[in-house]
This record gives structure tokens, sequence and C-alpha cells, in this order.
């Protein structure tokens, strides 16, 4: 982690002694076209070190089938870029992501339109409140804590409720003939007024449902830096009934509109944007996609989620420490984006 | 006659000007570059200032960023996690300071010339925005100068200007891959016997150059068009990708 580290120019946070202006000048890299200095962002980052972390994440993105911008955010922010603009760039790469994602889905068919429609809408109102609360936030100089405690609660619960369910799975297939799931239950959330027949997701439901999750996971998109496919996902199998097929392309095909929304506020109120960065991380994204997907097919569904679970629960883990941990300085100089 | 007079005050204030300038001239300095350019491949750079004095003494350079608000922020465990709780802003801070000297400052620059011309950190004025304390205002400026000084931003290096044979001197001005843009200005002086011998200012500008200034400047004033932007290239490189891995 320290020699990645010291791949970045800027100097983090209880890194490095007083003398660092001493240092700096013998430390600068002799192949200085290796280096790129982000404009937005404002700092000069190995570019190897930038597309390495897009092929990573790229390959796990294609292992498990997420999006990934839950482990790119964190990844961005452990590495020294301020949270604002991990955020805001995250959105705009997985933007990037999701329009590659989806065309696969769209052929097959597995986009239901109308249930992504409704969702978007939602998706919309929600992602343009969460960057003007991400602004508000900003001023007070809370949103660094808001993004981490988001992290710890998401990653926390999402890793331990795939890590059971992985679990119990892997002692079903153990003991065969294990009893059958129903397709879905009916409760309270079926008797709410809008209903609207969703005939691809075979659902007859009310509107305000998928509406509600859409604010939701908009919200979230654009605090947290995410997709908010990890949510969605599971929102849209549990909550909403829908069938599995049609899940991952109708959650991607939201996701666009909603990126794309929280790309164009968070770029136009925050100036949180930096698209080489964004460019960059993409690039080895595709990659590592490629790698992944090959990977992934290898393995089973089980011992996949187990997998992803661990992962998502040592990013959470190790958010949580640092947020309790006593830090080498009380005092920070506070964010000063836009200038 | 009157030609005569004219003469006469150009001559009076040629020579009165010689003579200020032999005085300034006991310390003459310029730099190799004038502008630091920021540009997509800048890893930080280093700018020789290098000059001639006449006569003994010891030399110190002072450089000094463009001076903006600067708030610091100090946590507090709220419910077991370390939050951000109270803020002091400083309305002009210095972004940038450094200081160079040819030798330990101890043993030559009394203390009344390095208070008069600013040399050292702790002679730098902080005015906070927020009516403070001094205990707190102590607290929260030395925090500033900490975090500065951990981001390469405040130094003192002692002797790193370089005096050879009494006559030339220079040194190694180091700005890092994260200096603030804007306006510099450099200072050296010459010190004899404890008194300022002579002093000698030249500016210096950082600015960012190239796609980078394009990019940054899209950015900030026309934040709308560089949003609009950023989704269109996003979406480009999608179907790209999408149309690459198709072909495989």
């Amino acid at each position: 982690m320290r020699s990645i580290r010291n791949l970045f120019q800027v100097r983090l946070e209880g890194e490095s002694p007083i003398a660092a202006g001493r240092t700096l000048a013998q430390d600068r890299p002799q192949g200085r076209n290796v280096y790129i200095y982000l404009p937005i962002a404002e700092l000069s980052v190995n570019i190897f070190l930038l597309l390495g972390l897009g092929i990573g994440v790229g390959m796990l993105s294609g292992i498990f089938g997420v999006g990934g911008g839950f482990l790119m955010t964190p990844l961005l922010i452990f590495l020294g870029i301020s949270p604002p603009i991990a955020v805001g760039t995250e959105a705009n790469q997985i933007l990037a992501s999701s329009v590659s994602g989806v065309i696969a889905h769209w052929r097959r068919g597995n986009v239901d339109f109308k249930m992504g429609g409704v969702l978007l809408i939602g998706g919309i109102i929600g992602s343009t409140f969460g960057v003007w609360l991400f602004r508000e936030l900003r001023d007070l100089g809370q949103v660094d804590l808001v993004i981490r405690l988001s992290y710890v609660v998401f990653l926390g619960t999402i890793g331990f409720l795939m890590l059971v369910e992985s679990l119990r799975a892997l002692q079903r297939s153990r003991r065969p003939g294990g009893a059958r799931r129903k397709l879905h239950q009916h409760n309270w959330l079926h008797g709410l007024p809008f209903k609207m027949r969703f005939r691809k997701s075979k659902l007859y439901i009310s509107a305000l449902l998928p509406l509600t999750i859409g604010v939701l996971v908009g919200v979230l998109s654009a605090i947290m830096g995410v997709g908010g496919g990890f949510v969605m996902v599971p929102a849209m199998i549990y909550l909403l009934g829908m069938p599995t097929n049609v899940v991952v392309g109708t959650s991607l095909f939201q996701i666009i509109f909603v990126t794309a929304n929280a790309t164009f506020w968070q770029a136009s109120m925050n100036q949180t944007v930096d698209f080489v960065l964004a460019f960059l991380l993409l690039a080895g994204a595709v990659i590592g996609a490629q790698i992944g997907t090959v990977v992934g097919s290898k393995l089973k569904g089980e011992q996949l989620r187990g997998l992803l679970a661990l992962i998502v629960l040592a990013v959470c883990a190790k958010i949580g420490f640092d947020l309790v941990m006593t830090p080498d300085d009380l005092y920070n100089i506070g964010f000063t984006g836009g200038h | 006659m009157m030609i005569r007079l004219l003469t006469r005050i150009a001559l009076i204030v040629l020579l009165t000007t010689m003579g200020r300038t032999t005085l300034a001239d006991a310390l003459v300095a310029d730099l190799s570059e004038h502008l630091v350019k920021i540009d997509l491949g800048f890893t930080g750079k280093q700018v020789l200032l290098y000059g001639a004095i006449e006569g003994e003494g010891n030399v110190v350079v002072v450089v000094q960023g463009p001076r903006e608000p600067i708030t610091m922020r100090r946590k507090a465990r709220v419910a077991g996690v370390w939050a951000n709780d109270a803020s002091v802003t400083f309305n002009d801070a210095i972004s940038f300071y450094q200081v160079m000297a040819s030798a330990e400052l101890d043993e030559w620059l009394p203390f009344a010339l390095r208070e008069r011309h600013q040399i050292g950190v702790e002679y730098l004025d902080f005015s906070p925005r927020e009516e403070i304390g001094p205990a707190e205002k102590a607290d929260f400026q030395t925090a500033l100068i900490r975090s500065k000084q951990k981001l390469g931003h405040y130094g003192m290096l002692e002797g790193r200007v370089s005096v050879l044979g009494g006559r030339l001197f220079r040194t190694e001005i180091f700005f890092p891959a994260n200096v603030p843009t804007g306006i510099y200005n450099l200072e050296a002086f010459l010190v004899r016997n404890g008194e300022m011998i002579s002093a000698q200012k030249t500016p210096l500008y950082v600015a960012k150059s190239g796609i980078e200034a394009e990019i940054f400047n899209l950015a900030h004033n026309f934040p709308e068009i560089y949003g609009i932007l950023a989704i269109l290239i996003a979406v480009a490189a999608g179907l790209a990708a999408n149309a690459g891995a198709l072909r495989r």
C-alpha cells in the first residue's frame, strides 16, 4: 500500500514528516511522461497506476457483474484524491461503463423500458437532490464524513446479506432438494395506489414503489459516487419482485440516466468531475472487464457471491476503521474546490 | 537658461538614482524563468534563483505565493467517529511560503529583521474571519502551518543558498506538483553584520497552460458545457468500448 501511495506526488495526510519540502525535490520521478497532471483533481498521478486501478476494478466487475463504483470511489479516496472529486468523477465513469454494458442486455431483450422509465424519473429527482445535498454538506465541512458513513452502512449491510445468502446457498447445494422460494410474496406494498402494468417484468404494481426506490438510489448515487446497482438489484428482486433476467439490464438502463444527471450537476454545481481521470480509469476498466468475464465463467455462482461479499466487507471495515481511529492530526485544511 | 535648468535637474535625478542603485546593486538577482507552466505532464518544477553580491554577507531568499482564504477544520469524536467540528477561516493566508538561506539563520539574522521582513513562518500574519480567542487562534494557526508543511507548501531550508567566492550566489526553488497557481513574489536579501544591506524583489507566475488550462477554465467558467461534454465523452467511450468488445 505504501509503495502505491508513493506513486502519488501529493503527500497524504500524516504520511510525510515536516521536512516534506526537503524530500520532494529528491523524490521527483525520473520518467516524467509516466505522470499525468489531472486538471480538476489538481495533482500529478502515475498513468499506469490509474490504468491498473481501472483494470483491477474492471476485472472484479467482469467477474461479479457489478458496476464497481462502490469499490473504485473508496480506492480513489484511499489513494489521496479528495472525496468530492472521487465521487463526481466516478459518476462520469459509471455512465460510460453502463452505456457499454446495457447494449448487450438490450440486444437480448432484457431491458424493461417501462419499469426503467419510472425508476429513472425517481432517479433523476433523487440524484439532483443528492448533488444539492452534497454541496450543502461540503459547505458545512461534513461531506467526507457523510460519504464514508454511507459506505460503512451500505457496504456493511449488503456485504453481510450477501455473505449469509451465499453461505446458505452453499449449504443447500450440499443438501439436494431444498425448499423452493415463491416467485414473489404479496404484502402491503401491493395495496398502494397508481397501479401500473409492467409487461416485461410480469408485474402489476403501484408506480410509487419503483419511483421511491429510484429517488433513494438516486440520492445514494450522487453522494457515494456509485451507480447504485448493488442497492437497486436487490430492491428490484426482493421489493418489486421482478424476474431476475430483466433486473440487470433494467438497472443498467436507468443507471445511465441517473449518472448522466449526477455528472451534469456535479460538474455545474460543484466542479468536481475530472474527465481526464474518468477516461483513464475507464480505459483500464474496459480491458479488466474482458478478463473478468472469462475468469468469472469458470467460478461457481455461490463462491462468486461469497467472494464479493468478503471484498465488500473488507472495504467497509477499512473505511469504518479510519473513521474510528484517532487521526494523526486532528486539524485539516478544508476542501477548497471551485476556488 | 531653461535647457540648463533641465539638464541640471536631470543630472541631479540621475545622480540620486545612481546612488540608490549602487546601494541596491550590492545584490542583484534573477530567475532562470519567470513562468512555471502546469501542463499535463507537470510533476513539479525546479527554478534557479541566482545573482551576485558585493562584499561579504549572508543571503536569504523568501518565496511568497498568492494569498487566499484557507479554512482549517478540527475533528472531534462524535458518537464514536471522528467528525469535523470547529472551523476557522483565515482570510488572506499565504498559499505558498519558502525560506532559503546561505547558513543557519540563528547565526546571523537578528529577530528584529526577521519580523520586519517576515522571514520564518512564525512571523507571518494570519487574520481569522471569525472572532476567536488568542489561544484558539494560535492552535488553528499552527495547525495551518503544519498542514502546509506536510503539503510541501511551507518550508525553511537553511544552507541551501550557495555563495561562491563571496561574489555569486544561487539557490534552487522547488515548486511541487500541487503548487497553487498565481503570482509569486521572490525576494533576496543581503545581510551583513546584522544589518540589511540590500534587497531585490522579482515576480514569478505559476499558471496552468495548454490543454490543462483549457480543461480547467472550461470546468470553472462554463461548468454546464463541461458537464455536457463529460457526458458525451463518457457515452462515446462506452459505445466505443462495446464496439471493441464485440469485434473480438
